[in-house]
């Protein structure tokens, strides 16, 4: 009962910060210089007042901006995120059609990085000192100080330009045709370069934290004295060492989780793949406000949703944090 | 092709007139495979494919394959038939006749009409095209007088009329789906009808957009290639790769950066040409605010011009795939002319100009164009050449957004920008110079302020004349009238170099290049 009171008053804080954010992006994006407007009569190579004027009042823009924000937010509570301006189509729809191929990705991404952090950050403190532990924690530097951008140009001009190993870009074999399994097998091999190049900063930040944290805990007097009762060491590890020590991973996968989305933006450009990264910013160059803000807007809220799933899986981790 | 260019040219030299000929029956190659798919990127996303709504690069990429206009224009930008299969023009210059083509299908099966014609250019373009609607200001009207026959009667004659009919100028698009609509919010926009070479298939938005050959095109046994895929790919080095990789087969101008097109046109089976890019003729060039001092003093402009190494910018910034400007019109239209005052590079005479001008040492505001790696070290040299003969020079950095809400409210000093010329003077060049198309709110008008009643009457007459001896003596005289005073500091005539695969044979057929349908083009 408690736990569900709890919940409600997150959800309802949550959708309250949704609001205020949504509120704050609309003044802030009015702030850059430049709108959708300037931005069409530029591409279109020539234009005149009348063509301006004819925008302009299409999109609403000749409205006051309190208006607009008030009409905005109006639409918004409704659960309608308003029209583009640039793609001629609603909102909603353009985020629903990038969305699986970024929760794709960054899904991938997220438990690669996870899995490998984990995993390397607890074999090294296991051979803590020892060679596996260096060529671990070397790799993990490298990767964590390596800009995204670089690395990720770097796979495909080797695995795709040189070795032809792997697809340069986008996210499945445009006209192939495939479907099943060979769909399936199309897309993972597409996947296989961004999803690396987006898991290796968070796979070194864990590896590091999780090899910390775990000689950290195996100083630990409980841990004497499971040592003590004659406990395997494999037991030892996972049951008392590991699952203390994975408290603040999960603090910051929450983060990871909740900012997987924007975070895309550089992946999502260099491998071509459609997801919502791009959108965002694209309508970010376009100015296309209506989708800009409903870019934002979703992400904000992927992460306030997940900082309300890192809270329950605290109390799952560990049974002693009450909520 | 070779062919092709023989015949123009010797039809060219005996003085007789190829019009009324299909352009497809001089070109035809009888040997050219039928088949197969094209990979071609595209940059940016277009906003939409509906021509008559939207003519920027992107979408004229594409869309010229769905569109197409009444005529098409080789690289000499001699007129050739394309929806009209002839045409004449009165004595007087006022009346224009097209007979249209008949057995013209839409590609929703409905026959083209004059009737479309008539809609297209009177009610639709009207509408949503501003640079068109610029260019009829001449035209009283325009009729329909049998289902294939087009009258276009003027107001005054007009020189560079036979100019106006390339797809993204004047496009055709179907009275029967338009009329009576919201051009704008017609969901027929998303799934666009024309009477092209290939039809729209599919479009996966920030993937890819797929054409299919039009099997009831009206030239016979053309479109060669069976399918079209237009990338997406939002990086420009991720876009080299993904040419270098093989996976595309033409890269078209502005695709990849200079110094990729350099390195990629060296790998083995792959192509590089210039060519089709007469029509548009970028041509680029510095603008100055002239509402501002020192800006308004001649001498500062003449400074300028004087300590800007054109030469030089041209083989670092645009790896050899520009040449300097001489002045404003670019060599490759009608009536341009080299005999026009020189301004070499002569840092001692910028720095006695510049002395004269009355330039106090405030700092002038460059603001670069935000289109890539080119024009950032164009702004980086500026700057050096500037600076050397004592002008402080700040660069403003902007997104393309900020860039053009600068411009639109003049709110700069100096800026880069290149223009397309259109093929003749009147059409692309007299826009930037004359002083009734001052007005804010556009990037591409007489942005600088500059106003000269001499140079207004000049090329109000060489627009409104019809034989080409008197259009001659207006352009030639407000060329040197022009250079004289340096509304503008020209840079250079740009060109977008297209990569493509050797297998690719005639990709680029036509003066407006890859913005033509690709229709023509096979693969070996």
């Amino acid at each position: 009962m408690k736990r569900l009171q709890y919940m409600l008053t997150r959800v309802a804080q949550g959708l309250l910060a949704l609001v205020l954010i949504a509120t704050v992006n609309f003044m802030l994006v009015r702030a850059a210089p430049g709108d959708p407007v300037a931005v069409i009569a530029g591409e279109a190579g020539a234009s005149d007042a009348q063509f301006v004027a004819q925008l302009r009042a299409q999109f609403g823009l000749d409205q006051p901006v309190s208006t607009q924000l008030g009409r905005y937010l109006g639409h918004v509570l409704q659960g309608d995120l308003g029209f583009s301006y640039r793609q001629q189509q609603p909102v909603v729809d353009l985020i629903l059609q990038r969305l699986p191929a970024t929760l794709l990705l960054t899904g991938t991404a997220f438990a690669l990085s996870l899995l490998f952090g984990v995993t390397l950050g607890a074999l090294a403190s296991r051979r803590a000192g020892k060679w596996l532990d260096s060529l671990i924690t070397v790799v993990a530097l490298v990767f964590y100080a390596t800009p995204l951008y670089w690395l990720a140009m770097m796979a495909v001009l080797l695995f795709s330009v040189q070795l032809a190993w792997l697809p340069a870009f986008g996210h499945m074999t445009v006209g192939a045709g495939y479907t099943g399994w060979a769909a399936v097998l199309d897309t993972g091999r597409h996947l296989l370069l961004p999803a690396l190049t987006l898991a290796l900063f968070y796979m070194a930040v864990y590896a590091r934290m999780t090899r910390a944290a775990m000689l950290d805990v195996a100083q630990m007097d409980f841990v004497k004295t499971a040592r003590a009762k004659g406990l395997k060491p494999g037991r030892i590890l996972r049951a008392h060492v590991l699952r203390n020590a994975l408290l603040p991973v999960v603090t910051l996968a929450g983060i990871q989780a909740g900012g997987m989305i924007g975070g895309a933006v550089l992946t999502e450009t260099v491998f071509a793949w459609p997801g919502i990264g791009r959108l965002m910013f694209d309508a970010l160059l376009q100015r296309d406000y209506n989708l800009l803000l409903g870019c934002f807007l979703v992400t904000a809220a992927m992460a306030v949703l997940f900082n309300l799933l890192t809270d329950l899986v605290y109390t799952l981790v560990d049974p002693r944090i009450e909520l | 092709m070779q062919r092709r260019q023989l015949i123009q040219l010797g039809a060219t030299g005996l003085g007789v007139s190829i019009a009324g000929v299909p352009l497809e029956l001089l070109a035809q190659d009888k040997d050219a495979k039928k088949g197969g798919t094209l990979n071609v990127l595209v940059q940016p996303e277009p906003p939409g494919l509906m021509m008559g709504l939207v003519q920027n690069g992107p979408t004229q990429l594409i869309s010229g394959n769905i569109y197409e206009g009444l005529l098409r224009y080789d690289d000499k930008l001699n007129p050739q038939p394309q929806l009209a299969s002839s045409w004449t023009v009165s004595p007087d210059g006022k009346t224009y006749t097209f007979k249209l083509k008949s057995g013209v299908k839409w590609h929703d099966g409905k026959p083209f009409t004059s009737a479309d014609a008539v809609f297209s250019v009177d009610v639709f373009l009207r509408k949503t095209h501003a640079r068109l609607r610029g260019s009829l200001e001449a035209l009283e009207s325009v009729k329909a007088t049998d289902p294939l026959t087009l009258e276009f009667k003027l107001k005054y004659p007009f020189g560079p009329f036979l100019g106006l009919f390339e797809n993204g100028t004047m496009p055709m698009v179907p009275r029967h789906i338009y009329e009576g609509t919201d051009f704008a919010t017609n969901p027929a926009n998303a799934t666009p009808i024309g009477t092209g070479p290939y039809k729209f298939k599919e479009w996966v938005k920030g993937s890819y957009i797929l054409l299919e050959a039009n099997a009831a095109y009206h030239v016979p046994n053309l479109p060669l290639i069976e399918k079209v895929y237009y990338h997406v790919i939002p990086d420009a080095a991720a876009r080299a790769a993904a040419f270098e990789s093989g996976k595309i087969d033409i890269a078209p101008g502005g695709s990849v950066e200079y110094f990729d097109v350099q390195r990629l046109a060296k790998l083995p089976g792959v192509a590089v040409t210039t060519k089709g890019w007469e029509f548009f003729s970028p041509h680029s060039w510095l603008w100055i605010n002239h509402r501002k001092a020192p800006m308004n003093n001649v001498k500062f402009r003449q400074a300028l011009m004087h300590a800007i190494d054109r030469e030089a910018m041209a083989k670092i910034a645009w790896y050899g795939f520009a040449k300097p400007a001489t002045g404003p019109f670019n060599s490759a239209i009608k009536y341009a002319s080299a005999d026009v005052p020189k301004y070499p590079k002569d840092m001692a005479k910028a720095k006695a100009l510049l002395a004269e001008s009355g330039y106090k040492g405030e700092t002038i505001r460059l603001l670069p164009l935000p289109y890539g790696e080119s024009w950032q070290r164009q702004a980086e040299m500026v700057k050096q050449a500037l600076t050397q003969i004592g002008i402080k020079l700040e660069l403003v950095a902007t997104d393309v957004a900020g860039w053009n809400q600068r411009l639109n409210e003049w709110d700069y000093d100096l800026a880069f920008t290149y223009l397309y010329q259109y093929g003749d003077p009147a059409l692309g060049v007299a826009r930037n110079y004359t002083s009734t198309n001052i007005a804010k709110g556009s990037p591409f008008n007489n942005v600088e302020g500059y106003v000269n009643s001499r140079v207004d009457a000049l090329f109000a007459a060489g627009a409104r004349a019809t034989d080409p001896a008197s259009r001659q003596k207006a352009y030639l005289e407000v060329q040197k009238l022009l250079v004289e005073e340096v509304p503008v500091a020209w840079l250079h005539e740009i060109t977008f170099p297209t990569l493509y695969r050797a297998k690719v044979k005639n990709p680029v057929s036509s003066g407006i290049g890859l913005n033509d349908s690709i229709a023509r083009a096979s693969l070996a």
